[in-house]
């Protein structure tokens, strides 16, 4: 019984000599457990040593292998490559500037998460000899699902909003910054506000919550979006009817 | 040529060079520091670490014992002064990652949960469920992006140090993104590199850990110390070599035999009651005279034996274990919850690395390392698990510390020796991009790398063996001259990366190889089939390995003992 063979259409770009990305072809042996990312690799190694594309970990939780597979965002080194047929398109992520190949340009997703300042903030956070802050199970579950995210983008290449709307903080630091608010030992939730709810912030959502579907991690960025949206409403609400002083 | 100034140069983003950076940072908030990094600091394979990070922290514990478990794992081959600098501040080290966000699993009461791991006395582990790495790594770096003084050069992969004058002055660095070469000048340079678990075949190490702070040290004249051991972990998936953590052991579960027999239990290896809750070394030493033995399983990967968890209940297993579940399942198609998962040992991790001293500094002024690049002799012949994120966090914070201090009294450089070096060092690597007229291949020359370091320095070793990888590996050296690359552009050359990854390896390979062979007795991961007992009287010494064009050279260093005497390891 001979190898199985797939056959591969794979993007290639090189800025140095390509004006628009082309394709390639390849047709390689496969193994029955491989993963997509086996695939590309075998390529890489073996084929065509020119390739470009960015791996680590290849066990879906450094972040780094996200592509489009057939046309949908996927984790490639969790995405077993029984579940597609004799041929298999594979892309760089949708909704980011192509930087070489397979390789996206993640500088701008950097710069927003930043952005929304995800560190504890408070005011004793360096005073180590009065021990660790205590922190309930129920309080510890409330963030536990929000702080699950490899920052592996495939939520920026799903998601329509970021697509129409590049100023969109998106849904990965959306969340993350949803993640330290409700950490018990948090107290920077005002000083995320402002970029919270401001341009780009939590209402530029529609809430299409195909974030939610494609997250390989369970994370529901568009709930924490939503919750912070709601927290946003209650706050206004709040101030409207007892001013604090200096509040907003 | 591009050429940038900082005071401080950290070389690698993970545990300890986001450590380090933000140790710094914080002891002076004027001084600039680079965080140089080839993969997004978030990617660094500290992400992959799962089980947990140790520090005393339950009223039945304390310092000492933790002293001992780790003196006694190191088979008395870690360094006692270092080893309880390291105890004495682990605690503080994650308590500070909790003030920073990290999600531990919590008790009851809200305090910190610890579970138990390989050959500590107590739950003595600090655990956010089984991803403790990840938590570890995102916590540092989303703190780190606190520090504006923290200047990221993400995506850049530093091939040279600038050396003049016994001093190091900076660093010449790739931009993958664009290809240019830049200098990068500071008074300090903090190492922290990671391991070089990728220059075996199977390991639980990612595609970056090719060692090449190891070698950047090594080719300035540093040594690397003690490179001989390899850590073997007992539990990896095998075909792929992820890792399955000792928590699950740490949690109650069970290694069996094909039979179901609880080997560990039920014959002698020198465990005693610590059974699966044993050190490493021991443990794969068990499991492979096991299969040895024929008591294995045969899969189409090999053989095998069982990791059984069935026994803990699903509801624990989702609760501690969750990513062990996910792995399974993904990779070997095995729900935890029903069925026993095949494990069999892997490589894990080094116990040497860059010869440095408690302080992180190397032999080189200005130069320090620390994480698992480093070997500042924590660990000897054996690490604890869950001793190395802590280390990442201990040291890293002391040489960001001590580099600081050196940077602020750093004499003045040569300038034109080192515009010289950088010149040179633009050479290398823009004739190394694309150069089509070499006959190898990367592909082919790592192949036969991983296999001569299997075939020479796997779980038990012999002097013949070894002495063929010693071999093997300098003739490889030979053919990585002649390379062939096909790829000619200058943005993200993943070839041109992946030919300097290569170089980085044979370098480590050598010093792992020729080490290994130099050391004619049994201690910690160095199991050698011909002596098979330590040997106090000749070999309580730490090996140091010196490149040398013609090859390299060894020497010794002595190990310091304190309160704890080396005696029979037995558990
Ligand atoms: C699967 C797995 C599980 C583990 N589980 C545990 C555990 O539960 N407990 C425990 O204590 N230990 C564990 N370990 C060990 C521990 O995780 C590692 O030893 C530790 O994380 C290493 O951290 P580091 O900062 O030294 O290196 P890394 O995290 O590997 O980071 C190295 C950094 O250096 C950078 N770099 C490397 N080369 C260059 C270059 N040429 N130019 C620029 N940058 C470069 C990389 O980009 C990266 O940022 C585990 C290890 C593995 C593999
Ligand atoms: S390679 Fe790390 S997530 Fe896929």
């Amino acid at each position: 019984m001979g190898a199985q063979k797939k056959t591969f259409i794979v993007t290639r770009f090189d800025p140095d000599k390509d004006s628009v990305p082309r394709k390639e072809k390849y047709e390689i042996p496969v193994e029955p457990h491989w993963k997509v990312l086996d695939a590309v690799n075998y390529i890489k190694d073996e084929v065509d040593s020119t390739l470009s594309h960015r791996c680590s970990c290849r066990m879906a939780v450094c972040g780094s292998c996200g592509m489009s597979v057939n046309g949908e965002a996927k984790l490639t080194c969790k995405t077993a490559l029984s579940d597609y047929g004799d041929t298999v398109e594979i892309a760089p992520l949708a909704n980011f500037p192509i930087v070489r190949d397979l390789v996206v340009e993640l500088e701008a997703f950097i710069e927003k998460f930043q952005k929304v300042k995800p560190w504890i903030i408070r005011d004793d956070v360096n005073d180590i000899a009065a021990g660790p802050y205590k922190q309930s199970v129920e309080e510890l579950n409330v963030i536990k699902q929000f702080s699950m995210c490899i920052n592996c983008m495939l939520c920026y290449a799903a998601c329509p909003q970021i697509g129409l709307n590049p100023d969109f903080i998106g849904p990965a630091a959306l969340a993350l910054a949803h993640r330290y608010n409700e950490d018990s030992r948090d107290r920077g939730a005002d000083e995320r506000r402002d970029i919270l709810l401001g341009v780009g912030g939590t209402y530029d959502c529609t809430f299409a919550n195909e974030c939610s579907e494609v997250c390989p991690k369970d994370v529901d960025p568009a709930i924490a979006i939503q919750r912070e949206k709601f927290l946003g409403l209650i706050h206004w609400a709040r101030n409207f009817v007892s001013p604090k002083k200096g509040g907003r | 040529m591009d050429v940038v100034q900082h005071d401080i140069i950290i070389v690698g983003g993970g545990g300890a060079g986001l450590r380090a950076a933000i140790a710094a940072v914080e002891a002076d908030p004027k001084i600039s520091v680079a965080l140089v990094s080839k993969v997004y600091p978030m990617r660094s394979h500290t992400v992959s670490a799962e089980g947990g990070a140790a520090a005393v922290a339950r009223s039945d514990d304390s310092l000492e014992l933790h002293g001992y478990d780790t003196v006694k794992g190191s088979d008395f081959l870690g360094d006692q002064d270092v080893i309880q600098y390291f105890v004495e501040h682990a605690p503080k080290e994650l308590t500070r990652l909790e003030h920073w966000g990290c999600p531990w699993s919590r008790n009851e009461d809200g305090t910190v949960a610890t579970r138990a791991f390989g050959g500590m006395t107590t739950k003595r582990t600090w655990y956010a469920a089984d991803k403790v790495g990840f938590h570890m790594l995102h916590t540092l770096f989303q703190t780190s992006m606190k520090y504006d003084r923290i200047v990221r050069y993400d995506e850049h992969f530093v091939t040279k140090l600038l050396v003049d004058g016994g001093a190091v002055h900076g660093v010449v660095s790739l931009d993958i993104r664009t290809g240019a070469l830049k200098t990068i000048r500071g008074r300090a340079v903090v190492l922290c590199t990671g391991g070089a678990g990728k220059i075996f075949p199977f390991t639980t190490n990612g595609t970056i850990k090719t060692g090449d702070g190891m070698s950047l040290a090594y080719r300035e004249g540093v040594a690397l110390k003690d490179m001989e051991f390899i850590q073997y972990h007992p539990t990896g998936l095998p075909g792929t070599g992820i890792l399955i953590t000792e928590a699950t052991r740490g949690e109650g579960g069970f290694l069996r035999d094909k039979d179901g027999v609880r080997f560990l239990v039920e014959r002698d290896y020198g465990l005693g009651k610590k059974a699966e809750l044993g050190p490493r070394d021991m443990i794969s030493r068990a499991i492979h005279q096991e299969i040895k033995a024929g008591r294995g399983c045969v899969g189409p990967y090999g053989e095998y034996v069982n990791l059984d968890l069935t026994h803990l209940g699903e509801a624990k297993i989702n609760e501690r274990l969750p990513f062990v579940r996910l792995l399974s399942k993904t990779y070997v198609g095995v729900d935890p919850v029903k069925e026993p998962i095949p494990i069999r040992p892997v490589v894990h991790y080094m116990m040497g690395g860059i010869d440095v001293d408690i302080t992180g500094a190397t032999k080189i002024a200005g130069l320090y390392a620390a994480g698992e690049t480093a070997c500042a002799s924590l660990n000897g012949a054996n690490r604890l698990g869950s001793n190395s994120l802590t280390e990442c966090l201990v040291f890293g914070a002391r040489s960001g510390e001590e580099a600081l201090r050196y940077a602020k009294n750093a004499g003045s450089a040569n300038e034109a020796v080192l515009q010289e070096q950088a010149k040179t060092e633009v050479a290398r690597i823009e004739s190394l991009r694309g150069r089509k007229k070499g006959g190898e291949r990367i592909s082919v020359i790592r192949r036969e790398l991983n296999q001569a370091m299997e075939n020479g320095c796997g779980v038990y070793r012999e002097q013949k063996t070894m002495q063929t990888a010693v071999a093997e590996v300098a003739q490889l050296k030979g053919r990585f001259a002649d390379l062939g690359l096909q790829d000619e552009s200058k943005v993200f050359n993943t070839e041109l990366i992946n030919a300097l990854e290569l170089g980085n390896m044979l370098d480590c390979a050598e010093a792992v190889t020729v080490s290994s062979a130099s050391r004619k007795e049994s201690r910690g991961a160095h199991a050698c089939a011909d002596y098979p007992n330590r040997d106090d009287q000749n070999y309580l010494y730490h090996t140091l390995c010196y490149f040398g064009a013609a090859g390299p050279r060894l020497d010794k260093k002595a190990v310091t003992l304190g309160k704890w005497q080396p005696e029979e390891r037995k558990y």
